[in-house]
């Protein structure tokens, strides 16, 4: 299953729809071995196209390596399909070379609405899994309202006033 | 002295599990050669038949994709570094579909130009 935080899914399709009818692409980082996305990198679609994406080799390189350096690993790699379903195409499954990620496919052919499905690629083997969205428990930058019963994190939060 | 090749994590089977391994070779060709005959496999999975370079891998020589370097042919020296990343890369209608479809047109042009070729004979 693919744990994932509600804004950053917001950021991905964001991203699918700013680029529509191009497909877009992009990598969440997180701690590594954690299994958990966390630093979202939208990166640019060397393809241009409406059919295919290609990370920038050169930008892959400078982020795969400051993925190295925060000993952080691709959790979460995505990109959209602009005009079909988000189930993965026989170029997904032959280029798809990290075998700890979760492919994640945004579908932005309906105008209204996103279909979001997260795989497990491996080894030429597709996996569906399910995809949880989770919220935030804190969210420095938000006014959060106080509920009874919230984490501990959550109440010192609203005490401390800032 | 060698030269450094770190190792993404799909091909670290061929490793033993290690992330950096090293190396020696005038050209990137002759340091996977030199690679493989510790790590079998691992050259087959990053040159394909024909003798070219993976379309599936990207590799780097320090900071330049190799891809602009000569590819196989690219010169190392001791003390150069190697990057090997997948390539990431897909999408509805795929590298391989538009190949295909490219290579068929060209096909279909190549043999619109001959029977006109023929007709005006």
């Amino acid at each position: 299953m693919l744990s994932i935080d509600r804004s950053i899914v917001e950021a991905i399709v964001a991203h699918a729809r700013r680029d529509h009818p191009d497909e877009a692409c992009g990598v969440v980082a997180g701690p590594a071995g954690s299994d958990i996305p966390t630093r979202h990198i939208p990166m640019d679609n060397a393809a241009r196209s409406m059919t295919f994406y290609e990370f920038d080799s050169m930008e892959q390189l400078r982020v795969w390596r400051e993925m190295d350096d925060r000993d952080e690993e691709p959790v979460v790699i995505y990109h959209s399909h602009t005009a079909t379903e988000a189930y993965p195409s026989r170029t997904d499954v032959s280029f798809a070379g990290e075998p700890g990620a979760h492919y994640l496919l945004v579908s932005t052919r309906e105008p209204d609405t996103e279909e979001i499905r997260s795989f497990r690629i491996v080894d030429g083997v597709v996996t569906e899994e399910p995809v949880r969205i989770v919220d935030a428990a804190v969210d420095p930058h938000a006014v959060q309202s106080y509920m009874f019963g919230q984490s501990p994190a959550t109440v010192d939060y609203e005490c401390s006033g800032r | 002295m060698a030269i450094e090749v770190r190792i993404p994590t799909i091909l670290r089977s061929y490793t033993g599990g290690a992330k950096v391994v090293e190396g020696a070779g005038d050209t990137l060709g002759d340091l996977l050669t030199d690679l493989d005959s510790r790590h079998a496999g691992l050259k087959a999975r990053l040159v394909t038949d024909a003798g070219a370079l993976h379309r599936f891998v990207n590799v780097y020589v320090n900071d330049e994709d190799v891809r602009f370097l000569g590819a196989l042919d690219a010169k190392l020296n001791d003390g150069d570094s190697v990057t090997i990343l997948p390539a990431v890369a897909g999408g509805a209608f795929g590298f391989a579909a538009a190949a295909a479809l490219s290579q068929h047109r060209a096909s279909v042009a190549g043999r619109v130009a001959h029977d006109a070729a023929v007709a005006a004979h």
